[in-house]
């Protein structure tokens, strides 16, 4: 009891002043003598906890006291004004673009001056990008596969972004991004086999068509639900972080998922937690077909990323070396500081939303054109190829025809191969198949086997033993 | 052994005091009854208005607590008690073992687990400096602040941000302050935990996350604090959810759940945390998940639970035994998903009689999944309808919470009438 009374005081002193520490010693005190333990309060010089709302510092440099807002965290002064921040009255976070519609690079020293091998294997992945969507598009229209989205007008953002990037960098996706996967190595016919979910596509035939990735390319398999992707990336950078791989964590979203609340959370989390995370999103001005306009109210994202504490860069996205500069730059900040860094890539969306989906009813036709034909990644790129002199028309005309061949090549393969095995359906629930999915995978193949008539095994592969 | 009572501590004075409060600091007693000791020897020089002023000032310190008055009153309500807690013997195989409250050695695996796995973390609202009910006390001392620390305020978030820590190969352990505020996480575990590995073709998988939360009545948690959402989890392939019904049961498990290649969800019984105590083995042990375990053999009547409730049941066991010459099994469900469904089957079998109990509401909860089951695969066996004895399907009341919990004697009666069918 009276331990226990000396326990609680002393637990008591330690809240209200943490300086303070109950000692024992055998100067008596008159207040605790009754008890038989004299004890006094010695004040030490480190506090135990360190307390963000503590005794207020004064700035006694020069003598002088200075009056500062005391409150945990700030970083303020005072003010007598009584006025609102108006944010329309600030100008937008101006756009970083090195390399003009012409092609022509405004500030030599800004010039990555990559090498000519280099320089046409980006174009030419931008491209091949370009005509598999055309062909994927066109094969969903036919009714071959289900669903496809394309990239018309990103090619830049994406291509810029993952030249910049360490292939070994894990990246976490919203779903157009497949040119950072073409990029890596994924190959058409893996492509291809996702779209038409044959027995090769590494998904197994799990999921919708452009729900790619790639565990060897460092691709995170894409979900439909949007923004989900952006705290977990913060998680793997974390991770990343504690594990000093030398690698960082890219997380693209669009203008439309950075308003989930995952979307706040992850980049509230990444700034809190130090990680070594670029965030970029593409903001290519709708979300199916809403603009960005009724999407937010605010100076775009990266008016956000300061919010956050987060280091924040604005590019233009058909830049395709800006995006190449600032993405380099990023990652290097990552890696030096562990902190994240925002990059919106302003860029336009000059396909529909998908294969479900009809701009047109949402958008003039004039609008795409002008985007299209005046402010297109693939030809500003290709203007300062040939100023470079690195293409012409002729090197154009055999590319073109040697990346749709290959596109139509690989697009005849995956056509002619077959679906999963019915079973399959049961796999990878759990890493191991529990007793009620072994029950019930016997109950399906029971099933089918008795009834073959009213299932589309033909198109599947051969259905194993029960 | 301890009594737990419904109402428990509710005097004149809106005073919340002993159990729950305590869990947030056991010391609270102590530090009280220091305080009015200290007030009482300065009451003589300072206004009355100041010593309720650092009263006021003092119980704001606890993030659980609200005090109208320190000088708080003995609990005067006479409310029958809920349950008994009666210590377990833990297996001998576990090794040595010491005395541990329910938080301790949920704190113990996670000690083990950071101990034997570098690539450990522990993280969410305030486990930093132990987390609101102590859960976490001690680790970040020991293991560091970079494996064991606070994040925002955002549940989406820390799930998400665990999902991602376990992708990139870390094992990741992440804390829900309650299991009531586990639904913004929601979409997290339901459209990305579970389907992770599915959806990748096994490229990918979160199988290294587990995500705590305390669940379930406390005697006065209400709305917010008291509910039980496993059934919500158990409809989701891919997660496993767990529920241990003691100290050295919680240990084991929560290893279990950690090590185990699967993200899972891990409820603890909340009400238990300070006053279930136990000889806990100190070592590394596991318990294995997906399975059930009979508490007590018996003849007449299954009775299936898990968590806080397995308690009352065996009390329910022991008044059928006494008053009505009923002899019950008792079976710990421990795993909601996947259920071992064999061994409650098997007992049905034997007994003819079924009866499921949870705190959660009767409609959709997880009785409902056991007795649909059950009458499939045991439909002749059966001598009377299952029964289930769960919470109304209300949300969780405050001051009627006496009347909303499935307590004992809803059970008897259940069993008299099972027996006369």
């Amino acid at each position: 009891m009276h331990s226990q009374f000396i326990r609680g005081l002393s637990s008591c002193v330690s809240r209200f002043a943490p300086g303070l520490q109950l000692t024992s010693h055998r100067a008596s005190s008159a207040l605790f003598s009754k008890y038989g333990t004299s004890m006094c309060f010695a004040a030490r010089n480190s506090s135990q906890i360190k307390s963000e709302a503590a005794a207020p510092e004064t700035d006694v440099q020069a003598g002088i006291l200075h009056d500062r807002p005391r409150f945990p965290g700030s970083r303020s002064e005072w003010t007598d004004k009584l006025e609102f921040l108006v944010p329309e009255s600030y100008p937008g976070i101006p756009v970083y673009r090195i390399m003009n519609r012409n092609g022509t690079i405004s500030d030599p020293a800004h010039d990555p001056k990559l090498d000519d091998a280099t320089v046409i294997r980006m174009y030419q992945q931008m491209t091949l990008l370009s005509y598999m969507d055309k062909i994927l598009y066109e094969s969903q229209r036919q009714g071959r596969i289900s669903f496809y989205m394309t990239h018309f007008g990103e090619e830049g953002t994406l291509i810029g972004s993952a030249a910049a990037l360490s292939n070994a960098d894990l990246a976490y996706v919203q779903y157009r991004e497949a040119g950072l996967l073409m990029w890596r190595g994924f190959t058409l016919d893996q492509f291809m086999d996702q779209c038409y979910g044959n027995e090769d596509d590494l998904g197994k035939g799990k999921q919708m068509p452009v729900h790619y990735g790639s565990k060897d390319l460092h691709y995170v398999t894409v979900s439909s639900p949007l923004g989900t992707q952006m705290p977990q990336a913060v998680g793997s950078a974390y991770a990343y972080k504690r594990a000093q791989n030398g690698q960082i964590v890219i997380c693209y979203f669009g203008d439309g998922a950075a308003s989930e609340g995952d979307a706040h959370a992850a980049l509230n989390f990444s700034a809190t937690l130090d990680c070594p995370i670029i965030f970029l999103c593409r903001n290519n001005g709708y979300a199916i077909s809403t603009p960005t306009s009724q999407q937010f109210r605010g100076d775009g994202i990266a008016s956000r990323g300061p919010g956050y504490g987060i280091a924040t860069i604005r590019v233009d996205g058909n830049d395709t070396w800006a995006v190449y500069n600032a993405v380099k730059a990023a990652r290097e900040v990552c890696l030096a500081q562990n902190r994240p860094v925002l990059i919106e890539a302003m860029t336009y969306r000059i396909g529909h939303h998908s294969t479900s989906d009809d701009s047109s009813a949402y958008r003039s036709v004039d609008e795409i054109r002008y985007w299209d034909k005046e402010d297109n990644p693939i030809i500003r790129f290709r203007k300062y190829m040939v100023n470079r002199g690195l293409w012409n028309d002729e090197k154009e005309t055999q590319w073109k025809d040697q990346a749709k061949r290959q596109v139509m090549t690989a697009f005849q393969k995956a056509e002619k191969k077959v679906k999963p095995a019915p079973e399959e359906l049961f796999n990878d629930v759990y890493d191991e198949l529990p007793w009620h999915l072994q029950k019930q995978k016997r109950e399906m193949m029971e099933h089918v086997r008795s009834h073959p008539e009213h299932y589309p095994l033909k198109e599947h592969a051969k259905m194993g033993p029960i | 052994m301890i009594r737990h009572r419904t109402a428990d501590c509710i005097p004149h004075r809106n005073l919340y005091c002993n159990n729950f409060s305590s869990y947030a600091n056991p010391n609270l007693y102590a530090e009280l009854s220091a305080l009015r000791f200290l007030l009482l020897l300065f009451s003589n020089c300072l206004p009355f208005s100041v010593c309720e002023m650092s009263l006021r000032l003092f119980s704001s310190s606890f993030s659980l607590l609200r005090h109208r008055a320190v000088l708080c009153a003995a609990p005067t309500r006479n409310v029958s008690a809920r349950f008994t807690y009666a210590p377990e013997v833990a297996n001998p195989e576990y090794g040595e073992t010491t005395k541990l409250n329910l938080f301790q050695s949920i704190n113990s695996a996670m000690d083990v687990a950071l101990a034997t796995d570098k690539t450990a973390v522990i993280f969410g609202e305030d486990v930093a400096f132990g987390g609101v009910f102590r859960a976490t006390i001690n680790l970040q001392e020991r293991h560091g602040k970079d494996r064991v620390f606070n994040t925002p305020l955002c549940e989406q978030g820390i799930v998400g941000f665990g999902i991602g820590v376990a992708v990139a190969g870390a094992t990741s352990i992440a804390e829900v302050q309650f299991a009531d505020y586990i639904f913004p996480a929601f979409d997290q575990l339901v459209n990305e935990a579970a389907k992770f590995r599915y959806r990748s073709g096994n490229q990918f998988n979160c199988g290294k996350l587990t995500v705590r939360a305390p669940y379930g009545a406390v005697g006065h948690g209400a709305l917010y604090h008291s509910q039980s959402p496993e059934a919500y989890f158990a409809h989701t392939p891919g997660l496993k959810v767990v529920i241990p019904r003691g100290p050295i049961q919680a240990k084991g498990l929560l290893l279990s759940c950690i090590r185990d290649d699967n993200p899972c969800v891990f409820f603890e019984p909340k009400i238990m945390y300070r006053s279930a105590v136990e000889n806990v083995p100190t070592g590394d042990y596991t318990i294995p998940l997906g399975k059930a375990e009979i508490l007590e053999g018996g003849n007449d009547v299954t009775l299936v639970g898990y968590g806080t409730q397995i308690h009352v049941l065996k009390e329910v066991a022991a008044i059928a035994k006494d008053t009505l010459g009923v002899s019950c099994e008792v079976i710990d469900l421990r795993t909601i998903l996947p259920w071992d469904a064999e061994t409650v089957c098997q007992s049905v079998a034997k007994t003819g009689r079924l009866l499921i109990s949870h705190e959660a509401p009767v409609t959709n909860g997880f009785a409902s999944e056991i007795a649909s089951y059950v009458q499939k695969e045991c439909f002749l066996n059966l001598e009377a309808p299952i029964e289930r004895v769960c919470g109304w399907d209300t949300p969780f009341p405050h001051t009627l919470e006496p009347y909303y919990i499935p307590d004992k004697w809803r059970c008897v009666e259940t069993i008299k009438k099972m027996v006369k069918f």
